[in-house]
């Protein structure tokens, strides 16, 4: 798992960006940054280069399936590994995410120890 | 419907022209007829006077605002707290660096715990957003039941068109119920049955 990984963080709650960030830190990765919506998001992504996106699912003016949606259908960003975390926990959103594409999916509230097993899971061990 | 006049009046002003056209001697069918006018007038007067006893002018002049306000204020203090935690266990994190071994473990073991059990305030957050968009759908119903009987006659705001909804919106609905909501295990379950 490359800790060097450019990571964007996706959530319209200040608080959980700054939660998510410093479970990141914990976990060594210190190269990430933030958006607020999935469309600030999606900005970010075209701008930059990045290896992970987190992202939360009940946003507006872009929801975070919709983040998803606009990433795979990117050529450039379609293999960038995304991970969901939502409160939304219904059969229903895990298979639309998972029809959409995404690499894997956390429901709130979570542990640290989630987190980390995901981002092993869609990074790899390396 | 005419400006100001609301369904209470149409029904009114309906049994009064029906009324009206009755006169001399009335037939079986006529006589049922006035009877069952008279108590569809009766009910729409009870109606009005249970509405007015109800006082819903102030439902929605003040008690649906306050409380909308005081959740609000709610998810502002716990918002404000929460972040006053996160700052203090930012210090933590930077003695951490001082500590070694078990000590420093230890720390960033709380520390940990205590970022996860911070993520409540998104959750509850969440969740009063659903309860404010409860009352403020109960608001325009009542609106719209006040204006029907004639205790605001101000015209109805034309709703706007519906906007096309995304599937990702159509879906975000919210944290579930504890005991409705799916763990963390079934969903892995889930995803690994596409697999």
């Amino acid at each position: 798992m490359d800790k060097n990984t450019h990571v964007l963080i996706v959530d319209d709650y200040k608080t959980m960006l700054r939660i998510i960030r410093n479970l990141l830190k914990q976990l060594e990765f210190d190269n990430v940054e933030e958006a607020s919506d999935g469309q600030e998001a999606l900005a970010k992504l075209r701008a930059g280069q990045f290896g992970l996106v987190i992202s939360d699912w009940n946003m507006q003016p872009m929801t975070g399936l919709d983040l998803l949606k606009e990433v795979r259908a990117d050529a450039r960003l379609k293999e960038t590994p995304f991970i969901m975390i939502t409160a939304e926990s219904k059969t229903e959103n895990v298979v639309a995410a998972k029809a959409a594409g995404v690499s894997n999916y956390i429901v709130k509230p979570f542990n640290a120890e989630t987190l980390r097993g995901k981002i092993e899971k869609v990074l790899g061990h390396a | 419907m005419p400006d100001g006049e609301t369904g209470g009046d149409r029904i009114e002003a309906a049994v009064r022209a029906v009324l009206g056209t009755l006169s001399g001697d009335l037939t079986v069918t006529e006589a049922a007829l006035l009877g069952e006018l008279e108590a569809l007038g009766r009910e729409v007067a009870r109606a009005k006077s249970e509405i007015a006893a109800l006082r819903v002018d102030d439902i929605n002049a003040s008690h649906i605002p306050t409380a909308t306000d005081e959740l609000d204020a709610v998810v502002s203090h716990t918002a404000a707290a929460t972040n006053e935690i996160l700052d203090s266990c930012e210090v933590l994190e930077g003695l951490q660096a001082r500590l070694a071994g078990e000590d420093a473990e230890a720390l960033s073991g709380a520390v940990t715990r205590i970022y996860e059990a911070c993520s409540f305030q998104d959750i509850t957050g969440q969740r009063i957003g659903k309860v404010v968009a409860a009352l403020k759908s109960i608001e325009r119903r009542v609106a719209a039941v006040t204006q029907s009987f004639g205790r605001d006659r101000q015209p109805e705001p034309e709703e706007a068109p519906a906007a096309s909804r995304t599937e990702g919106e159509e879906l975000a609905n919210g944290p579930q119920l504890p005991g409705t909501a799916s763990s963390q295990a079934e969903i892995d379950a889930l995803l690994a049955s596409f697999d």
